[in-house]
């Protein structure tokens, strides 16, 4: 059985807080009803997700904070990434050419990209004070 | 106990990279230093060997990424092998199967090297 769920998680923006953000969502998702294969694709979209805030909106400061909302009913599990670093507008960031790319010796480029492939919605959006919001969704069938 | 193990070992004129545990942006660091080892070494011949990775994010993926055409500029490549399922998926996902060679075996991909000469 499913059953609905509230759960927040709040780190600090560094890489090594990766492993304990997809340890949350693990333990989240487990009891939500969602197949292994469907919360393996959470958990790495989560993942990209956090290393796109770490790396591009905190730009590797340590001090920002990342907060982690998961919110679950019986139709779909919904987790909401928040952060107060630098804004982007994710219409200009092009689709991926990996082949391109690897002419370039171009080391990154593929997180939204796998986010959207792994995920049945993601959007963005700017809140007040500053923060940044990106809603990533997985429906549970 | 560390969540990323990486080791560098030599076979014939190949060298194979073993690859443990999760490999993130914050582990991806480890696998460019071996690497950069490779290339101070004139060591172009790569077979990463993926039998005990159980995770892999877009940061990983972006270090091959990023040294492969090197090595091919070099006369050698990067080769995959003995890749679990759900790492395999990813990669798949991402139009990488097109781009490299992936073997069920280590040895497979290490022969592969000297047929190539």
């Amino acid at each position: 059985m499913s059953n609905s769920q509230n759960k927040k998680l709040v780190v600090k923006s560094t890489t090594d807080n990766l492993i304990k953000i997809r340890d949350f969502i693990k333990d989240s998702a487990a009891s939500s009803g969602l197949k292994e294969d469907a919360i393996g694709k959470i958990i790495l979209a989560v993942d990209e997700a956090c290393t796109n805030i770490i790396k591009h909106a905190y730009k590797y400061s340590v001090d920002g904070e990342i907060n982690v909302a998961v919110k679950s009913d019986k139709l779909k599990f919904t987790i909401q990434i928040t952060d107060s670093g630098n804004h982007f507008d994710p219409e200009n960031i092009p689709e991926p050419d990996i082949q391109k790319y690897h002419k370039q010796k171009k080391g990154g480029g593929l997180g939204m990209f796998l986010m959207k492939k792994l995920m049945d919605e993601v959007s963005y959006k700017n809140l007040t004070n500053n923060r940044n919001q990106v809603t990533l969704i997985k429906y549970i069938s | 106990m560390s969540d990323f193990n990486v080791n560098v070992r030599g076979v014939g004129s190949v060298s194979v990279i073993d690859v443990k545990g999760y490999l993130d942006a914050h582990t991806a660091p480890d696998l460019e230093n071996a690497f950069n080892s490779l290339l101070e070494n004139d060591q172009f011949k790569v077979v990463v060997n993926f039998n005990d990775l159980t995770y892999i994010s877009s940061a990983g993926l972006g270090v091959f990424m990023a040294y492969v055409e090197t090595m091919r500029e070099n006369s050698g490549d990067i080769k995959f092998s003995n890749m679990q399922d759900s790492v395999y998926n990813i990669f798949d996902l991402l139009g990488f199967p097109v781009l490299y060679e992936f073997f069920k075996d280590e040895v497979e991909a290490v022969n592969k090297f000297s047929d190539e000469q």
